[in-house]
């Protein structure tokens, strides 16, 4: 008998759009995916796990079935947006560097698919967030200065500098509590999206995941309790192909897309350009359309890439090639919506950069504000004393003599 | 008052919080159409209906962390572990999420959630059918580990768990679920129907989180005890004969302190019993705070009774669980010294 001999296969760290396309998947020409009705069952658009679905063609025009119905208002809303998160990174960045806070996390490349989610919810709605959809805060003009004084772990910190910068949470504004630990959200929007169900509530949940957490447990569990139940949850998973130095051929995206992984689950599945603002709001409309209306859950692969090194602890010359990044093909999100109004002729370039300049005042005054409430390294924080709130609703004994032994 | 067992209490206790209070749910493995593998969660689906008291896929984690998100909506889920042996997947959300969502969103979110896991051995259960990890939720801060020894103290401490805005490990030993264990395994099976304390009230009362009951006055030694081994202390002392003032904990988190000291500082002398391994386990925890509160007071050094340092194992059950007979040769010695 004539056997090869064994050998372990080590997946290149490529992109999965990188020097060669070894998934299979393709870039879909824009329009060309259909868009089926809302009450699909899964295993009718299976081929979508593979495709992708695209609004905006080379040309910045609008074309296709979900190239839906945006006003000029909207996408302009949406711009703006985008380029809020952009600035407010840029800023938090550059105070980072300057030692006014430990870390931060950009989330350079992705603003269109945290911002254009949002669109899609309403008041009541919850999302589940990873520590990079920041744009969900930002499109929905929560106040800067609160996110600035959460990563400065300032006094007027409302997380009172107990979390790491860039965890924040913000109820009100349908912004559950970020942790650090990978892949726990997933299931728990699930378990949220359960309780809307059970009390026929019609509020939906959206769970956030990147394609590297999609290797843990959690992630296999949300899916498999999104297919039992059925709750209404958007299941989004952010493929920006790097999980810090570890492409997404290491997390398993070789063989298969990561939507595909809803297929097996019978939940359906798109995939989409995550650089596509048009597509963004289009595909996220469908899916919370599906949850409203009692159709169950959508698992949504966002096609992007992490433009940014993965945080401010990371340098990505170590792991990856700038020729890399240069050869992405869905380009910059900003760019691209940038370029559709114009074609619209709904936007130009002067105002382009006036609004860049205005929103890059807006956040140069709104971080002296926040500043002014004090650094990780500069002036006043919360207590030690206020340490020992909150571990239960109410403080036992022992945290008490804690607390005296600390000297408050 | 009805005479009930711990599952019966237990069931009890659900049931009259899904009575009272709509946002209580139970789910976990076999619990729903079933009624759960050891009977407690019997008839509540039937009664309240699926979405209530429902079955879910055999995933820990998966069952408390959709326990999280619910509670984070505003539900009170009830959440089952099948055996405490089987937590371990769900340990991420119980130590990472639950724990720690009220303190890191500074009470924006809370879970005020009960995770019920039958533990504990006596039953040739071995290595994943008998384990006490109690001192892996003590050890957490945000948690309340509570673990009851009686029906009364199953029925009133559950319900206040469910009450409980804060996360709660309800920890049931399940040696003890159809009677009082003492140790004893070579003698018939008592039922609880022969035991004062499974006289159970109907209807809604409580039995406070973080209060210890001293089960048995005595001037000699201190007993602390939790779960079964309250009944295997008891057993030990009857047969040695020694005053041992007999302390069932109840909650481990947040502990009873003051009724520990009060008792120590009156006997002098201390003994700590669980079924749990020793090293790291909760006694050791026990044992360092009667070394700092009731140092001038000790006649003899603190001792500890527990499970040997090992996995538990099958055949050898009754030379790994600390049964009367090594109880009681502890408080002997505890008195010679």
């Amino acid at each position: 008998m004539n056997v090869l001999p064994l050998g372990l296969h080590i997946p290149e760290p490529q992109p999965c759009f990188g020097r060669a396309d070894v998934s299979g998947s393709h870039l879909s020409d824009a329009g060309r995916v259909p868009r089926p009705a809302v009450d699909v069952e899964a295993r009718e658009i299976r081929h979508l796990a593979y495709d992708l679905i695209r609004v905006l063609d080379g040309d910045g025009r609008a074309v296709g079935p979900w190239s839906g119905a945006c006003t000029a208002d909207q996408l302009r809303s949406g711009l703006r947006a985008m380029l809020k998160t952009r600035a407010y990174d840029a800023r938090m960045t550059m105070m980072q560097r300057q030692r006014k806070t430990s870390f931060y996390m950009q989330c350079t490349g992705e603003e269109a698919i945290a911002c254009g989610s949002l669109t899609a919810l309403q008041a009541g709605d919850m999302n589940f967030p990873t520590y990079r959809q920041q744009g969900l805060l930002i499109a929905q003009d929560w106040p800067v200065v609160d996110m600035m004084c959460q990563v400065l772990s300032n006094e007027k910190d409302r997380m009172k500098g107990r979390q790491l910068p860039v965890f924040y949470s913000a109820r009100e504004a349908g912004f559950f509590s970020i942790s650090g630990n990978l892949a726990t959200q997933y299931v728990q929007a699930v378990g949220w999206a359960m309780a809307s169900a059970m009390r026929g509530e019609g509020r939906v949940a959206a769970a956030w995941i990147g394609e590297g957490a999609t290797a843990e447990n959690d992630f296999h569990a949300a899916l498999v309790f999104a297919s039992v139940y059925r709750p209404p949850v958007i299941l989004n998973v952010v493929n920006n192909q790097w999980a810090i130095s570890t492409a997404q051929s290491v997390a398993g995206g070789e063989g298969a897309t990561f939507a595909a992984r809803a297929l097996g689950y019978g939940i359906p599945a798109l995939r989409v350009d995550g650089n596509d603002y048009l597509a963004v709001h289009a595909a996220a409309c469908w899916a919370v359309e599906r949850a409203r209306r009692n159709f169950g859950p959508t698992l949504i692969e966002w096609v992007t890439y992490r433009a940014a090194p993965h945080s401010t602890s990371d340098d990505p010359s170590k792991y990856r090639a700038q020729e890399d990044q240069a050869a992405w093909p869905l380009g910059d999100p900003i760019e691209r919506l940038k370029d559709h109004l114009i074609g619209r002729g709904a936007w130009s370039e002067p105002r382009h950069v006036q609004l860049k300049a205005e929103l890059d005042e807006e956040i140069a005054v709104a971080a002296k504000e926040a500043q002014s409430y004090g650094t990780l390294m500069e002036g006043t924080k919360c207590s030690p004393a206020s340490m020992f709130d909150d571990v239960y609703k109410q403080m036992p004994t022992h945290l008490r003599e804690q607390r005296q032994e600390l000297g408050f | 008052m009805p005479s009930l067992t711990m599952i019966e209490a237990v069931r009890d206790a659900m049931d009259v919080m899904m009575a009272r209070d709509d946002r209580v749910v139970a789910f976990g493995q076999d619990v729903g159409r079933f009624g759960g593998v050891f009977r407690c969660t019997d008839g509540l689906q039937g009664k309240y209906g699926a979405s209530r008291c429902f079955d879910t896929p055999i995933s820990e984690s998966g069952i408390v962390g959709i326990a999280v998100g619910m509670g984070a909506y505003g539900l009170r889920p009830v959440a089952e572990i099948q055996f405490a042996d089987y937590m371990y997947p769900a340990y991420d959300q119980i130590v990472s999420e639950a724990a720690r969502l009220r303190f890191r969103s500074a009470g924006e979110f809370s879970a005020p959630i009960v995770v019920r896991m039958p533990c504990g051995g006596g039953i040739f259960g071995a290595q994943t059918h008998s384990q006490s990890p109690e001192a892996l939720f003590t050890h957490v801060a945000g948690l309340k580990t509570v673990i009851p020894s009686n029906p009364y103290d199953a029925k009133g401490l559950l319900i206040a768990a469910i009450e409980d805005d804060d996360p709660v490990v309800f920890l049931e030993p399940k040696r003890i679920y159809n009677g009082p264990f003492d140790g004893h395994h070579d003698r018939p099976i008592v039922p609880w129907s022969k035991h004062e304390l499974s006289e159970t009230p109907q209807g809604h009362y409580t039995v406070p989180i973080g209060e210890a009951v001293v089960r048995r006055e005595g001037s000699e030694v201190s007993v602390l005890a939790y779960g079964t081994m309250v009944h295997v202390a008891e057993a030990a002392r009857r047969s040695v004969g020694i005053d041992a003032e007999i302390i069932d904990l109840r909650s481990l988190v947040p502990l009873d302190i003051d009724t520990i000291v009060r008792s120590v500082t009156k006997t002098g002398r201390c003994l700590i019993v669980h079924e749990a391994t020793r090293t790291s386990g909760f006694g050791a925890e026990l044992s360092a705070l009667v070394q700092e509160r009731c140092f001038y007071h000790l006649e003899t050094p603190v001792v500890r009774v527990t499970g040997w340092d090992t996995p538990y194992p099958h055949a050898q059950e009754w030379d790994y669980f600390p049964g009367p007979n090594r109880v009681g040769r502890a408080l002997m010695r505890l008195m010679e010294a």
